[in-house]
């Protein structure tokens, strides 16, 4: 394996517990719940879904051992919030698309450079 | 860092005319983004197309042109990696794409930015990098890697 080839192994591999975390529709729908809605209890986040609240807790826990959310006490509550992860996730997102664009780029580049 | 946004500049040895030509011609733009697309860019209508690159052709991608200023802007807006077929994005926030021409030494300047990303739902962001091919083969790989 080349040096830069295992370099970006080891970076992907520090990623796999947030995929292994997202890799279920149930767990996205929590985390896309709370990134719309902000911290939530748990009775608030189970009701309507047809999901226990025993389902609900453990995939919390999943997704706060990935480090996407934690929980906190509000009082006699405790609600569940996104962690400051939520930003890895979003700049991992633009770097995807970033990475697109250069290379629509390069295309453009090469279409406008060649054939005048 | 900001996660709303992503500029990109880049100088093109060649005149405005034929760097403008690339980006507001339909066809053009479809030759070096690879999309078909099914009309020219008019302000203030809809284009849809289809994207060609390799593994990405079930992408079906529609632009609302926003604003065209010959030989110096082009804008419209569009959902950025409407990667699931099985997804209505249509009600969701959309990114805006902007492009600005300048002499430069040499040919033209080209920024492209495209911002609003901060809008978009981060469950949806965060589908974009689990279902992107080459990320997400490699993540299989490591998967099995990590659990055996």
């Amino acid at each position: 394996m080349s040096p830069s080839r295992a370099a970006a192994a080891s970076k992907s591999s520090d990623a796999v517990p947030v995929f292994v975390a997202l890799g279920d529709p149930t767990r996205l729908r929590l985390l896309g719940r709370l990134s719309v809605e902000g911290p939530l209890s748990i009775t608030r986040l189970s009701r309507g879904t047809g999901v226990t609240r025993q389902a609900i807790t453990k995939h919390l826990h999943t997704l706060g051992a990935a480090g996407l959310v934690r929980h906190a006490r509000r009082g006699r509550e405790r609600l569940w919030e996104l962690d400051r992860r939520r930003v890895e996730t979003a700049k991992r997102y633009l770097d995807q698309i970033s990475a697109q664009w250069d290379a629509a780029l390069d295309r453009l580049k090469a279409l406008v450079e060649e054939n005048g | 860092m900001s996660t709303d946004r992503i500029e990109k500049r880049v100088v093109l040895r060649a005149p405005r005319s034929r760097v403008w030509r690339a980006i507001s011609d339909a066809n053009e733009f479809g030759t070096w983004f690879r999309m078909n697309l099914d009309g020219a860019f008019v302000a203030g209508r809809t284009v849809r197309a289809k994207v060609t690159i390799p593994g990405y052709e079930h992408m079906k991608v529609e632009m609302q042109v926003e604003r065209i200023e010959p030989e110096r802007y082009f804008s419209y807006r569009w959902h950025p990696y409407p990667n699931d077929p099985a997804i209505d994005y249509s009600a969701e926030p959309m990114t805006l794409v902007e492009f600005t021409l300048e002499d430069a030494e040499g040919g033209t300047a080209l920024t492209i930015v495209e911002s609003g990303f901060d809008r978009i739902p981060l469950a949806r962001r965060a589908e974009a990098f689990r279902m992107n091919d080459g990320g997400w083969a490699g993540q299989i790989k490591n998967l099995a890697a990590y659990v055996t």
